[in-house]
């Protein structure tokens, strides 16, 4: 048996257990842990979409139980590709985190590898109840991260967090059971082999079920009735942390695609398609709401916390086109709106350190030092946000419309996507020209080319105290604090300049979830 | 015996939601402990109601208690003691944080 399968597992449970027992050292060697943790899932990714480049799927087969009775960990592309775009984003979400931020509570760099170890479970576990634990595993994590620092806003904004998802969870269990009662298992691959013969009897408890499993991927996901959460926690959050969760609705859209193309797939006979009448015009609705919101924004965090709320209108568009070409175009563009939303949430926070007490409020405030620098920046991960070409935005938009050409409904979606784009772009070149141009003229004159600092003194310059609500305007040197952004936008740079072998791989990973029988005839070693 | 527990069942979950909308967040915290229980016992009732059969094989056995809901069962009930404690936590924090009990914070009173 292969163990490359389990390894994403346990090298961040590993590392975080081992940073608990150092929690009482110094933070340089938890820093140096953690950093060397996340590089090492980046290598195991790497592997193990080498490995798994001959279209196979590894099946790990924990205590070595044979496959529907005991607990399967299945890797195959879809899982290996998601296990890459988190390794990437959790290295330079921690690399910001790394710059004083993981300093103001005790136990960041556990939280975040037990974070990792979740979302990395939830990608591998071929069990839906184990899901639903690797769910909770990276919620109690994310309740851990979101609240890290501290602080009114923080608090209020992570206890509704709290509260929704526990909600959630009770669902999750709720639809889990029900299918339980019906079909027996929850083994993901055994499900899938077993709807297609549900008796008429049945097929009305487990519609409910399959919708309900949808009600909960879509509160995690924050589509359109359910993202009221969203916002608050991740405008308020601090920024590391809401780089790491533009992952987090991504795990919901994840659970989407593999649950509904597996097990409520073409092949599951009465059940078949079920979330496709609701999946389209919501996925829409969620696009257009989240750019309205990106508008009517006060804040840029806000803002952004909209934009990923609207990321996830356009990936779950492209993942309801139900086509190879549109599930391809939505494996492009989910690292890339990761990356993107992850550079722009850091991005506001080192300018709104900069402002002073304006900090990212939507309001003139004196100009900020490096104005060009990190208005430049602003400028390209924009750009690369909202889908202008040349960058990675406009392909995986171009995708998506291309993919939408087939589809009965394309009129609606280009209309959606396109109205979207436009109004996300007025919004950010309005914030855009507020942060950098629309400036009021400098208080005090000195210190305003060479040091980051900014010339007017706050009280929020002032280093403050662990666990201070402003503990988190203190500025970082701009070279330091811009070493994450830069990465995560090359990320996106390179994303555009190998387009094609990038396109090429997420065709064949839409081309295997197309054909899930051999997912299942890979867990449950029916040969073919 | 079906109807007993599938009634308990309805009561928890109608005290759960009822309490978990709730504008304070002690009533709030117990209603999702209601919840939990609902779903707990829920997901232990899929297994089938039986009374005296063995979940492991017997030979002198005509009919099985399905042993994997109750696994799961405990699973569930696992994670809903440490999700019930932490939200406690929080929700005393917040009291600390807000100067109020109130979800929102928002109490003038």
């Amino acid at each position: 048996m292969n163990h490359l399968a389990i390894a994403p597992l346990l090298l961040p449970l590993l590392a975080g257990i081992l940073l608990l027992l150092i929690r009482h050292r110094g933070i340089f060697p938890r820093r140096l842990l953690s950093v060397a943790a996340v590089l090492g899932q980046i290598g195991l990714a790497l592997l193990l979409t080498g490995a798994l480049s001959g279209g196979d799927i590894l099946v790990y087969h924990l205590g070595n139980w044979p496959a529907p009775f005991g607990i399967v960990l299945v890797a195959d592309a879809l899982a290996a590709w998601m296990l890459l775009a988190t390794a990437l984003l959790a290295l330079f979400a921690l690399l910001y985190a790394c710059q004083g931020g993981d300093a103001r509570g005790r136990h960041f760099h556990v939280l975040f590898q037990l974070q990792l170890f979740g979302l990395n479970g939830a990608f591998l576990t071929g069990d839906l109840f184990n899901l639903f634990v690797f769910f909770e595993v990276l919620l109690l994590a994310s309740y851990g991260l979101i609240l890290h620092g501290g602080g009114r806003a923080r608090v209020r904004a992570g206890l509704h967090y709290v509260v929704l998802n526990l909600a959630g969870s009770a669902l999750f269990l709720i639809a889990v059971g029900t299918l339980f009662g019906v079909f027996g298992t929850l083994n993901m691959a055994d499900l899938a082999r077993k709807v297609a013969s549900t008796p008429p009897s049945e097929l009305g408890l487990a519609r409910a079920a399959g919708l309900l499993l949808f009600a909960v991927f879509a509160l995690k996901a924050a589509l359109l009735p359910l993202y009221l959460w969203l916002p608050a926690a991740y405008a308020h959050t601090s920024a590391p942390v809401a780089a790491l969760f533009a992952i987090m609705t991504k795990v919901g859209v994840y659970a989407i695609v593999r649950v509904y193309s597996l097990i409520f797939g073409a092949e599951a006979g009465p059940l078949a398609h079920l979330i496709e009448p609701w999946l389209l015009p919501m996925a829409l609705a969620t696009l257009l709401v989240g750019m309205l919101g990106v508008l009517a924004a006060t804040a840029l965090r806000r803002q952004v916390a909209y934009l990923v709320i609207a990321s996830v209108g356009s990936l779950l568009t492209a993942f309801a086109l139900d086509s190879v070409a549109g599930i391809a175009a939505g494996l492009y563009y989910l690292p890339h709106s990761v990356f993107a939303a992850a550079a722009l949430f850091l991005l506001a926070d080192v300018i709104a350190r900069r402002r002073g007490a304006t900090a990212d409020h939507l309001e003139s405030a004196p100009a900020i030092a490096q104005a060009a620098l990190l208005g430049g920046l602003f400028f390209v991960a924009t750009m690369q946000m909202i889908g202008l070409p040349p960058l990675s935005g406009f392909l995986g938009k171009f995708l998506l419309l291309r993919a939408a050409l087939a589809h009965p409904a394309a009129a609606w979606v280009m209309a959606a996507v396109l109205l979207g784009g436009l109004m996300g772009m007025i919004a950010l070149a309005r914030s855009g020209s507020v942060l950098f141009f629309r400036t009021l003229p400098a208080m005090d004159q000195e210190g305003r080319s060479d040091t980051p600092v900014p010339s007017p003194p706050t009280p929020l310059m002032k280093p403050l105290p662990f666990g201070t609500p402003g503990g988190e305007g203190s500025v970082l040197p701009v070279a330091a604090a811009l070493v994450p952004v830069v990465g995560l936008l090359l990320l996106g740079l390179l994303m555009t300049i190998f387009a094609g072998p990038i396109q090429a791989h997420v065709a064949s990973i839409a081309e295997q979830l197309s054909r899930p029988y051999l997912y299942v005839h890979a867990v449950l070693g029916v040969r073919p | 015996m079906e109807a007993l527990i599938a009634l308990s069942i309805g009561v928890l979950t109608a005290c759960g939601v009822y309490l978990a909308l709730r504008g304070r967040t002690f009533p709030m915290v117990l209603g999702l402990t209601f919840l939990s229980y609902a779903v707990n016992l829920f997901l232990f009732s899929m297994g089938r109601l039986g009374i005296g059969q063995p979940p492991v094989i017997r030979a002198a056995a005509t009919a099985y208690a399905d042993p994997v809901p109750q696994a799961l069962v405990l699973t569930a009930i696992v994670i809903g003691f440490a999700m019930t404690a932490f939200v406690i936590v929080l929700a005393l924090k917040a009291r600390a944080e807000l100067g109020n009990d109130h979800v929102d914070g928002l109490d003038e009173s």
